[in-house]
């Protein structure tokens, strides 16, 4: 090769390796993570602020949605350590829920329900700490005494609404919880082509009154409406008292692909509903009875009800703190819009309506609007601090964005991990947020955790809110699958940890053993037991096969934490009593032998020797 | 004029040098290294994807990360914005590529055996033409796949451009694209087959000089 030659290849040579130095390439990480950024704290602090010593107790309950799991899970904040779980729709064998014959009843046919959102009780907009309502798909609303975290009521399947999902918000002094129609059906349900869905098909928001003395749900009123998918809501307060919100996507009245048909409009709804003017309907005997429940159609009835016009596909509904302004997400966009309540009452005073849906008055959203807050995209839900300081969760953006009230300026954004659904506050939907937790209740975790196979735990993720930057303290891994959680200071909750035997009237309760014993009415055998460290009295019985048996099981220790269980082998029979609890089972003695119970839920040193026979001849 | 053409003529039919040669060889050999890497790599990173979705665009398929999952994925997010699918019928590139290449791959070695200068121009030629015109069908690819988006989607975008060279926010995504190891073995290609016409040209100069009148 000759000089020239070796020039030319020097040159080529060194443009291929200027071309290499100079080219880019893909990152292997996005660049959040390069920057070594993200919202996490400093690890020492995070720790300190989340560390709950042995022994020590938390600052708040949460109690988070267990979704189609149907239960309610409790857990403790800073430490976000799990508590309890709560069996509500689901049967439970590890408190004997589902298997006994009270929380048999109150389960009915269903096995199964999809719990969304619990609501605490309040007194003048301020949780009280008296019950919990969770509402569940199949038309359901469930109540849990805060005394003793047991389900006492299930109301429903109730009748015309379909798909309960935007429900169970409950009013500032726990008057009403809500229902409303997901699914709209026709009213009363029968069959009618789904071709005639726009004008056939009805949606309903339903009132449900609760005795303010024993929390009794009972439906009070429902309302036709048109056959959109209502999906959450809200109570108005203080300034908005007296009102109820509900978000509605579907405005399309579309069937088929909804993904597609139902997102076809700009603006879909926020019903505006006027509770008191329902409650004055019926008490004046209007509306007509539907399925055995008084519907009030808002043609014949005006007044009670308005429709809100909100961008696009609106998910969260949320009442700020003052009751000032209702915080509407429209999940397909990148903006929540923030709507002014005088606003709404000035515009429904002045008729300042569109038009109007099946006779429900449309007002002018330019007229009702304060704002659109540019909080990012894919807006669900928010939660409210101190100072006007409002949250909200970004689903497609995978954040929450810190704004406040008023100024509408958006000052913070943490990221998510990941795809974040709902978020819950300290107390942070009430009239008084505490402002210093917030929890991230995120639909997705993959990689956050040691991996345990496709079933993937749902993330939910401790964030401190005191000060300018939200800042992330906690990864804690939840059970499919929380929707909505509340958090409520602790010394609001004053449990008992066992049921007083004065207060034990159960009619087969024994509290000696010398009153335990089978008493026997022709077929129908009745089995009185007494359980008690570390003997079921009687330690066997004898029935013959064919009986209707009734097995009721007080356990008689008035000591904390001194459950027995009651597990009766081939029966499926499951159950467990609280200290000074009271509990029955009924079944058939279809199988002839012998067969053994004994105590499941360990007691005591001598737990393995409570045990018995039931002789089925 | 007359005297130019008839130099360059001359020169065109010049027999070319045993590096030139080999250098088509090179080329033609380079070319392989189009069917076993990526030309392209387009990776897109969300909150929600923090390993990135991947997508490497062959000369005659598409193969995305994650053992295939991620084009999946990828349509999957596209079809809210009303994106049409990324699938191997939408790209009649990938019919006539690999052919072209390999025709391309059969004119160097012809010109490596044949071994006159108007081969070598010729296949140099149409190397640059079809780089050239493969990056302009790849852009246009991109423009209409941001452009023709459904107008009943559920979440309506402004028409959009995706990056080509280089990263980009859209939405919440981080976009990057850029060339791979595929696009430099053609960049190497072409380098190799200029590289010879280079040296060739070089060569014939001094073994042709110029007569004087061309010189005027």
């Amino acid at each position: 090769m000759n000089l020239q030659n070796r020039a030319v290849w020097a040159r080529v040579s060194a443009l291929v390796v200027l071309g290499l130095v100079a080219s880019q390439c893909t990152p292997s990480q996005p660049a959040s993570r390069r920057a070594g950024g993200g919202v996490q704290s400093d690890a020492a602090v995070a720790a300190q602020k989340t560390y709950v010593a042995p022994g020590d107790l938390d600052e708040y309950y949460m109690f988070s949605s267990g979704g189609h799991s149907g239960q309610i899970y409790v857990y403790g904040i800073p430490s976000m350590r799990h508590l309890s779980t709560i069996p509500v729709f689901t049967p439970y064998p590890a408190t004997g829920y589902g298997f006994d014959d009270d929380s048999k009843k109150m389960l009915g046919e269903l096995t199964w329900g999809d719990a969304h959102h619990p609501a605490l009780s309040e007194t003048k907009g301020d949780y009280d700490g008296r019950w919990l309502f969770i509402n569940e798909m199949n038309g359901r609303l469930a109540r849990i005494d805060l005394r003793d975290f047991k389900t006492k009521q299930i109301l429903g399947p109730v009748p015309n609404l379909h798909g309960n999902h935007a429900s169970s918000f409950v009013t500032p002094n726990t008057e009403y919880a809500m229902m409303a129609t997901r699914f709209s059906r026709p009213v009363p349900n029968r069959v009618v082509g789904i071709d005639k869905y726009a004008t056939e098909y009805k949606g309903i928001i339903a009132g449900v009154k609760i005795d303010p003395k024993s929390g009794k749900m009972s439906l009070a009123w429902q309302i036709l409406m048109p056959p959109f998918d209502y999906d959450l809501g809200d109570a108005g307060k203080l300034a908005s008292d007296g009102w109820m919100f509900f978000s509605a996507y579907n405005s399309e009245r579309a069937t088929g692909k909804l993904e597609v048909t139902a997102s076809q409009r700009d603006l879909d709804y926020i019903a505006a509903v006027d509770w008191r003017a329902a409650e004055k309907a019926i008490a004046e005997g209007k509306g007509d009875v539907i399925g055995g429940v008084k519907v009030l159609d808002p043609k014949k009835v005006p007044g009670i009800v308005y429709l809100m016009p909100c961008g696009k596909s609106p998910h969260g509904v949320d009442v700020s703190p003052d009751g000032k302004w209702i915080i509407g997400s429209g999940k397909l966009q990148g903006v929540t819009t923030a709507f002014n309540f005088e606003k709404i009452q000035t515009a429904i005073r002045n008729k300042d309506f569109t038009g109007d849906e099946d006779g429900i008055p449309v007002l002018k959203y330019e007229s009702i609007k304060d704002a659109e807050v540019p909080v990012g995209l894919g807006p669900l839900h928010t939660q409210f601090g101190t100072d006007g300081w409002a949250y909200t969760s970004l689903f497609v953006d995978s954040a929450i964005a810190k704004w406040k009230l008023g100024t509408w300026e958006v000052v913070d954004k943490a990221p998510m991990s990941y795809s974040i659904g709902h978020l819950a506050a300290a107390e942070g939907d009430t009239v008084s947020p505490d402002g210093n937790y917030l929890v991230g209740l995120n639909k997705l975790s993959h990689g956050r955790h040691l991996s345990v196979g496709p079933s993937q735990p749902e993330s939910s993720q401790l964030l401190d809110i005191t000060e300018e930057k939200m800042k992330l303290l906690y990864d804690a891994f939840t059970e499919p699958e929380p929707h909505y959680a509340q958090i409520i200071k602790a010394d609001k909750i004053h449990p008992i940890e066992v049921y007083p035997k004065e207060e034990n009237k159960h009619p087969l309760a024994v509290w000696d053993v010398k009153d335990a014993g089978v008493t026997r009415n022709g077929k129908r055998v009745v089995v009185k037991m007494v359980a008690v460290r570390s003997t079921f009295t009687p330690t066997s019985f004898e029935i013959s096969a064919g009986d209707e048996v009734t097995v009721a099981i007080t356990n008689i220790e008035q000591t904390t934490d001194e459950l027995h269980g009651f597990g009766l082998l081939d029966y499926n029979i499951n159950l467990v009593i609280d200290p000074g609890e009271t509990k029955t089972v009924t079944f058939t003695a279809k199988k002839s032998g012998v067969f053994a119970y004994y105590c499941t839920n360990f007691c005591s040193a001598l737990h393995q020797e409570m045990q018995g026979y039931m002789v089925v001849k | 004029m007359q005297t130019f053409l008839q130099r360059a003529n001359r020169f065109l039919d010049e027999p070319i040098g045993l590096a030139a040669r080999l250098m088509l060889l090179a080329a033609a050999a380079l070319l392989v290294a189009t069917y076993f890497f990526p030309l392209w790599n387009l990776t897109m990173f969300a909150p929600q994807y923090p390993e990135g979705l991947r997508l490497d665009i062959y000369s005659y398929t598409l193969v995305g990360g994650n053992n295939g999952q991620d084009v999946k994925e990828i349509n999957v997010l596209n079809h809210y914005i009303g994106m049409q699918d990324l699938v191997n019928e939408s790209f009649t590139e990938f019919k006539w590529m690999p052919f072209v290449i390999g025709a391309l791959g059969l004119l160097m070695l012809r010109a490596a055996a044949h071994g006159t200068v108007v081969a070598l121009v010729d296949v140099t030629m149409l190397f640059v033409y079809f780089g050239g015109f493969s990056l302009w069908s790849f852009g246009y690819k991109l423009y209409r796949y941001g452009h023709d988006l459904s107008p009943e989607a559920a979440v309506q975008v402004p028409p959009f451009m995706p990056p080509m060279f280089g990263g980009q926010q859209i939405a919440n995504f981080e976009v990057y694209s850029y060339p791979r190891a595929g696009s430099y073995a053609m960049a190497g290609v072409a380098a190799l087959l200029l590289t010879a016409l280079a040296m060739t040209w070089w060569q014939a100069r001094r073994r042709v000089p110029p007569v004087a009148a061309d010189r005027g």
